[in-house]
Parts: C-alpha cells; structure tokens; sequence
C-alpha cells in the first residue's frame, strides 16, 4: 500500500510532501512554543487562517482529480465538501451537550428554539466521533455514486454535466435553508465546544487541527498521484482526450468516470470536515455554487491537471482573497474575474504548468 | 441454426436504421467468413459507416439482426460489450490519444482486462511491454515510441491506430478509410499490412480509393442508399453498370 502511494514520484511530489510536512511541524512550533514576544511568533488566528487555506487546498486537489485528468468539471464540488463539513459539525454539535443556551443535554440549541421534543433519526449515533467521520466520507461517496451513476450512464458530459453539478449543489443550498431538514436552517451549526474531548478553541487543539489538515492534504495528494499515475490514470486520460474512442477500445466509460467521481468526493467531504472546526460554523452558504465555482478558478490558476498546482493556487487566492477582502472588500470579486481572465488567457496551464514549461519538465497531466 | 450463420463471423440480416426519415441503411443484409478481408465501397451516404455503427454498437438498429461469431446478437450490447468480444474500429478520422507516448497508445489498446478495478494494479508488465514492441514493429513506429502521439504526422496517426487495432486483437477489425491522407508508398504498406492481417483476423475496410482496393484483391461490396447494390470481385462489380452509374462514373 505504501509503495502503491509513492510509486513513480518525481522532484515536485516530493518538494511538495516534504514542504507539508516541514509547516505540518513548524507552524504548530512557532505557534505554540516561540514567546509571544518574538517576531517569529505565529498568532493563533493565523493558524486557522491557513488551516482553512490547506482544507481548501485539499478540496481544489480533489477537483483537479475529476476535472484535470478526466475533464469532469464539477461545478458542484463545494456540495461534497459541505456535506462532509456537516457530519463534522453534528458531531461538534452533539458534543455541545447541556453547555448550549437551552441546557438541553440532548437537543441542539435549534431544535429546542424550534420546539422539537426529539433528536431527528439523522442526528443518531452523531456523539460518537467514529461514526461521524465516518459520514463524513460516506455520506458525499453516496451522493457523488447516486448522481454519477445516473449521469454518467446517460452519458451526459461536457457543459450539460457541469450545468448538473451546479443545479445539485444549489438544490442542496434550498434544502438546507430548510428549518425542517433539521440542520439548523440558514443558521446552520456553531457554537462549537469541544472536538474529540479538547477544547475547540485552545491554541494546541488549533495547531492539531492545523498540522492534521496538512496531514490529510499529504494524503489526498498521495492517493490522487497514485491514481493518475497508475493505468487506471492512464485511462482517465484516455477518457478525458477522446471518450467514444475509449469506450470502442473495450473501457466501460461509466465505470471509470464513477470510481474517481467518488474517490473525489470523498475527499472533498474530508477536506469540509477540517474546515468546519477550524473555521468555527457551518451553513447553507458553503453550497452557493459561487463557492463551486471559486474552486474551480483556484484549480485554472495553479494549474489544472498537475494536483500540486491546484493545491497552491487554493492557497494562493484565497490569500489574495483574505488581503483583498481586507483592504478594498468592493474590489475582490473584480479581482477574481480578471484573475480567472488573465490566467486563461496568459497562463493557460496555470502557475504550476507555466513554471514546469518553462524548466523543461513536462506537466503531469502530459506525461504518462 | 443456417450453417452459413455459424460459418461467418458477421452476419447482417435485413438490417435497417433511420436518422429523421432518412434512411442510412435499408434492409441491409451482409455476410463476412472468418479471417476474411472485404472491402466496402460507395458513394457517400451509402451507410458504410453507418453499418460500422450499427456492428460496434454506436448506432442500434431500428430491426434486423446482427449477429457475431455465428451466435451473439450485437443489437442489445453496448460499445464497450462489443469491444470486449473481439471487434475492434479504426476510425475514419484517426483518433489516437494525442496526449499520450505512442508506447501508451498502444498500451492502452493492448487485448486484456478492462474494468475500472483490475486498472488500479498492474502496469507495463513486462509482457505487456514485448507485445507492444511487436506492434511497433509491425506499424514500424518503433523509433517514435516515446513521441507524443499528438506529434504524428497524418499517416502516422492513421498506422498508430491500426496498431492499436492490432494490439486489441479483435476477432474482426473495421477499418474506415485506412488510406485517406496517406502518400502512395504508405498506402502500398497499409495494403501489405492489411492483408497480412487477414487470414488470422477478419478485415472489414472501407475504402474510396480504387486503387488500393484493388491491391487488397479482396471480395469487393459497393453499398449504395443503405444495402448492397453488388457484390463479388474487384472486376466483376467494377463492370457492374448500377455501380459505374451511381460511384464510379463513366
């Protein structure tokens, strides 16, 4: 299995783990053990801050899987990423207890303010952390397995499949404003307390959170890498070039479009589910498809097809969003359309890809 | 069951298809013997390649029957079913994934397990790698195996996809306008190719050019408004005068 995951690694797969587990260890270090007083101090709000800029990451990996080697564009990716932010946050929830405003040591706070006597079955057996994660993958596999068997069996593709996504997380979007869906309406879920028994908001559950999130984008990156280099990647490829040829050479299509649709939303449920207790709330507005949307930009922008490139271009617009948003707030969404503009225009293979153009290594999505 | 129908690795009987009141194929009724080599001729929308859509599951029929190997019905079977029981399509475009070496290519065409599973393990074994440099040698693209196959020329493009073709090897391969594009000497190398394959393969080819047709010197089919309108060799349907009227001229 190990060997499976680091088979065929070359210079920027491992400059990349290496780089994730040198900040997996040192943010934390600089955080909690330099004094407060040092300029090599990291402030806690920086923490989560690129704590929320890693999950993202590992969502835009988990996109580039579907779209940059097998031209699946998902404008729907945020509703398995906000899926799998909801098992986390009802377990959170759960783990509130009697210390929310009600005392009700069962009820979440909503559902006693919406007069409910009792815990809806979807909330069962949420308390237990196991089983939380747990829906944390299953729950968006599901989904993504139900939707891409209809879809890709009717072979629906291209721009038709990408209008699909967008409609999928946008129901999802109406039916969680929902009060009676029993997931906090426009609210949605915070306040939370504790996580595994530490309490959510001390600096050491915060750097574990951190250097966890790191950890996972690690691992999302490793099992990607592993799929897109294997046959299997190579077909994907095949797939994404020139479907009907694929499917005259013997490949049930479907098959393969399906099985990466649900590794991908698996993760993307991962990546939601570190985001929640970094980020402290959970709410409909993760399925806006804008947020689906902004992915993708992220992904054009650091490269699609080469997984690294979509894990920094996350990280390096959302920075952007974070200073933008600061200073000029009006500006960003400008800046984010000239941005997806420029870079389909000038860097048609994102940063990632221009960069490996140009010091003669070929992109990954090219090689075999 | 008609001995004829077990003998032959294709048969076609009364096989009809409409696109929109047209009708591409019109009772069409076509016998192809084990390992034999035939060429189809006829004017454009004479249905060639909608007979060829029709046996690789692209196209479903509106009746008649298609059956392979003298007992399978192809009408109910996807393209990918179709593929797995030993018919493999050259297109008349050639469509190689240009993003890929030709060594991929080839690989990915290779006879062997397909499921979306049984990828996820074994790679390049090296059997796998030996047959591909047999196919290579055969297409003689030995010296571009690790080209990009989105670098070929044309005519490279269209022996990668007969490689491929090869590589799958299919019971019967259906091969659209092999030499279109080519220069004389690669059409004279695909006719060679062509009909050392047969014999072991059953050929179907679809071809405009009359000249390589008869290098095939192969049982010659000239379809016309979807079913056959002769049927036999090179010269006989060549003086047949419906055919000279409708595709060859006078």
């Amino acid at each position: 299995m190990i060997a499976f995951l680091f088979r065929r690694f070359d210079k920027t797969a491992t400059g990349f783990i290496l780089a994730l587990a040198l900040i997996a260890v040192l943010v934390p270090v600089f955080n909690l053990v330099v004094s407060e007083t040092s300029a090599f101090h990291i402030p806690n709000y920086l923490v989560a801050l690129w704590g929320k800029y890693l999950s993202y990451a590992l969502l835009a990996v988990a996109l580039d899987l579907v779209w940059g080697y097998c031209g699946i564009l998902s404008l729907g990716h945020g509703a398995f990423f906000a899926l799998g932010g909801y098992a986390m946050g009802m377990y959170l929830m759960r783990q509130i207890g009697a210390r929310g405003v009600y005392a009700n040591p069962i009820l979440p706070d909503f559902m006693v303010f919406l007069n409910w006597k009792e815990l809806p079955y979807t909330w069962y057996f949420f308390d237990h952390f196991a089983y939380a994660a747990l829906m944390v993958v299953l729950v968006p596999s599901l989904l993504a397995l139900v939707f891409g068997w209809f879809a890709f069996r009717s072979r629906v593709t291209g721009v038709y499949l990408s209008i699909i996504t967008q409609s999928l997380t946008y129901a999802l979007l109406l039916a969680f404003f929902r009060n009676d869906m029993g997931f906090g309406g426009n609210n949605g879920l915070t306040d939370f307390k504790d996580i595994v028994g530490a309490s959510i908001q001390s600096p050491s559950t915060r750097a574990a959170l951190f250097a966890l999130t790191a950890v996972f984008l690690a691992l999302g990156f490793l099992v990607a890498r592993a799929l897109v280099t294997s046959r299997f990647g190579q077909v994907l490829a095949a797939i994404r070039d020139a479907e009907s040829r694929t499917r005259f050479l013997g490949y049930r299509v479907e098959h393969y479009k399906l099985l990466v649709f649900v590794v991908s939303a698996a993760m993307a449920g991962i990546a939601g589910a570190l985001y929640v207790p970094q980020v402290g709330i959970i709410n409909p507005s993760e399925f806006a498809p804008a947020n689906s949307i902004e992915a993708v930009i992220w992904v054009a922008v650091g490269g699609r097809g080469t997984l690294v490139g979509a894990a920094i271009g996350a990280v390096l617009v959302n920075f952007a969003k974070t200073w933008l948003t600061g200073t000029s707030p009006e500006f960003w969404l400008y800046g984010l359309g000239a941005l997806f503009i420029l870079v389909t225009l000038f860097l048609p293979k994102g940063i990632v890809g221009a960069l490996a153009a140009r010091f003669g290594q070929r992109g990954e999505g090219d090689a075999a | 069951m008609n001995p004829d129908l077990t003998d032959s690795i294709l048969y076609l009987d009364a096989v009809s298809v409409s696109f929109d009141g047209f009708r591409a194929l019109n009772d069409l009724s076509l016998v192809v013997g084990r390992g034999e080599l035939r060429a189809i001729i006829g004017p454009n929308g004479a249905g060639k390649t909608t007979m060829m859509d029709v046996v690789t599951g692209k196209t479903r029929p509106d009746n008649g029957t298609v059956v392979f190997d003298g007992s399978t019905d192809l009408t109910a079977m996807d393209e990918a079913a179709i593929a797995a029981l030993g018919i493999g399509r050259k297109f008349q475009k050639p469509t190689v994934f240009d993003g890929q070496t030709v060594e991929d290519n080839l690989l990915l065409a290779l006879e062997g397990p397909r499921s979306a599973v049984s990828s996820l393990f074994g790679w390049r074994s090296r059997v796998a790698v030996e047959q591909v440099l047999d196919v290579l040698a055969i297409v003689r693209l030995g010296d571009l195996r690790a080209k990009l196959a989105g670098s070929l020329s044309h005519g490279q493009k269209q022996w990668l996809e007969i490689g491929m073709l090869l590589a799958q090897n299919p019971k019967l391969l259906l091969v659209d306008e092999p030499v279109a594009g080519m220069t004389d000497a690669e059409t004279e190398e695909t006719a060679r190719l062509l009909t050392s394959i047969a014999g072991d393969h059953a050929v179907v080819v679809v071809e405009h050019d009359m000249s390589f047709v008869r290098t095939l010197n192969c049982k010659v089919t000239c379809l016309h408004e979807g079913s056959v309108l002769a049927e036999g060799s090179i010269d006989l349907v060549s003086a047949n005068d419906r055919v000279i009227d409708v595709y060859l001229g006078r």
